[in-house]
């Protein structure tokens, strides 16, 4: 990152080593990975979730289900945004009495969160979720609460947090990306 | 007429990209017909239709996008599907709906069109879904509102959301549209079906051939000045040979002044999709239908019912391409 508006927060070996331990948090926390279902949240949770699942599967020897959820239709914004194509919302387990952990990158205002919860609640009853996030940058407006944090990082509103993942972006960092210099 | 499209549009892969496609600056208002959507934002369509079907086969077949949305479907002609399917989908999005059919409205107490359109944006229409018999009247309705204006039909002129779901038919059971062979046959004339289909696939990359009787044809020059060509032949083994798809249409005998075919019998002998004519098309080819269907004119019931026959699945599509549609219109208030 040459630009001096970008700080990187995390590298790749960081990221590495954030996931591994939020891989080993969740299967502590509930105690092994009976009834566990991740679910990844478009676009950069879907990835997060995949290597959570590939982590546990390496020390556990079990794979956890692994599901993708859009919450597009359930957001309280929808209306002022522009909007964009869906991606689908594939769950492959039925979530009902299922532990799900909720996978994220950045955890903000809360509002994605809220919409995700209206969504699980949608498609079953589960015993319980669970939330994950790489980056937890604070600024919550609705009472949401992470379960496991990669890094925490404090933020002021105008700065944005950059996560690029390999499978999507080429490239394994977060940054903190400064307001532009000059103002618009 | 005039299009963006400067080159026809390569293959498009079904699979999601990693990134959602934000395919305008502004978002659209209105649809009115195929001609001014992009590859992109037909691909948008497409995409956000195959999220829409997967929430109607949940357990709970709704989600919350548009609740306090209000959509009005306004209807001058006859429908089953289409407004049905308009309605299904507002409601599966938690809109309210209110449907006004010509026939028991103000209109027969001699309410203009542009009244009754005004009345109901007053009592707080969203969305206007609005079939009519005459070409451009919903162009006409959306100048004059601030609602969002849908065209389900405007007389020989154009049925956008009837082709936006067969392109979507057409991707999901074969999984292309590009480079395809859709033969069209029947009465392309009158149909806006037809015409609305010609530039959706076009527009996506198929090889469309329109086959129908010489008076119910339109002008070889027909598609002049668009990126793309059509072929047109009177033959209906012509036609089928090596289609990839063929679509079938109604006789709109309500639309024709008389004198353009000898006899439906005849139209029968000639054009009528039989089993033996289906032998000799490709194995697999797909049968389409946009309904509602004449069964022993246009088309044998048995190759209706055939499993190469999709007609019942373009119905069941028409609901989660509307749902795409509404929820495509529903963002930043212009």
């Amino acid at each position: 990152m040459n630009d001096p508006g970008h700080k990187q927060l995390l590298g790749a070996d960081d990221i590495r080593r954030a996931i591994a331990r939020l891989a080993h948090e969740v299967v502590e926390h509930n105690a092994g990975t009976d009834g566990l279902v991740l679910v990844g949240l478009r676009t950069r949770g879907i990835p997060l979730a995949r290597r959570l699942q590939q982590r546990i599967a390496e020390f556990e020897a079990t794979q956890i289900p692994l599901g993708e959820l859009d919450v597009t239709l359930y957001r309280d914004d929808v209306h002022q945004r522009m909007p964009r194509a869906l991606s689908p919302t594939s769950i492959p387990v039925d979530i009902a009495n299922q532990t799900v952990i909720l996978v994220d990158d950045v955890l903000y205002t809360g509002r994605t969160i809220r919409a995700a919860l209206d969504a699980l609640i949608d498609l079953g009853r589960p015993r319980a979720i669970q939330l994950v996030c790489l980056i937890d940058r604070g600024h919550r407006e609705l009472p949401i609460r992470p379960d496991y944090v990669g890094k925490n990082v404090p933020t002021s509103r105008h700065e944005k947090v950059g996560v690029r993942l390999e499978e999507i972006d080429g490239v394994d960092e977060v940054v903190l990306i400064q307001p532009a210099a000059v103002p618009a | 007429m005039s299009i963006e499209v400067a080159s026809r549009p390569t293959l498009l892969a079904p699979a999601a990209p990693a990134a959602p496609l934000q395919t305008r600056t502004k978002p659209r208002r209105h649809v009115l017909d195929l001609d001014d959507f992009s590859v992109q934002e037909v691909e948008a369509v497409l995409q956000t239709t195959a999220a829409m079907k997967d929430v109607l086969q949940r357990p709970i077949k709704k989600v919350p996008t548009l609740r306090g949305k209000t959509l009005v479907t306004l209807f001058y002609e006859s429908s089953t599907r289409t407004r049905v399917a308009f309605e299904l989908a507002a409601k599966a999005l938690g809109a309210d709906t209110v449907s006004v059919a010509a026939q028991s409205s103000s209109v027969t107490k001699g309410e203009s069109l542009i009244d009754t359109i005004r009345t109901l944006q007053a009592l707080g229409a969203d969305f206007v879904v609005m079939r009519h018999h005459q070409a451009g009247a919903p162009y006409v309705v959306a100048e004059e509102l601030s609602a969002s204006v849908i065209n389900a039909g405007d007389g020989w002129h154009a049925h956008p959301t009837q082709a936006l779901l067969d392109l979507f038919t057409i991707r999901e059971r074969l999984g292309r549209i590009d480079g395809l062979r859709v033969a069209i046959i029947g009465d392309i004339l009158h149909s806006r079906v037809a015409r609305s289909n010609l530039w959706g696939l076009g527009l996506m990359g198929a090889n469309v051939v329109l086959c129908g009787p010489p008076t119910l044809l339109p002008a070889s020059d027909f598609c002049d000045g668009l990126p793309w060509t059509f072929e047109r032949t009177y033959r209906l083994d012509e036609a089928i040979e090596g289609a990839d798809v063929i679509m079938l249409l109604r006789m709109q005998l309500e639309r024709q002044s008389g004198g353009l075919f000898p006899s439906l019998r005849e139209y029968v002998r000639t054009y009528a999709l039989t089993e033996e004519r289906l032998a000799r098309a490709k194995p697999g080819v797909v049968i389409m239908h946009p309904g509602p269907m004449n069964e022993g004119v246009e088309i044998d019931p048995r190759v209706a019912r055939s499993t190469q026959s999709v007609i019942e699945t373009q119905v069941t599509n028409g609901v989660a391409v509307r749902m795409a549609l509404l929820y495509l219109l529903s963002g930043l208030p212009a």
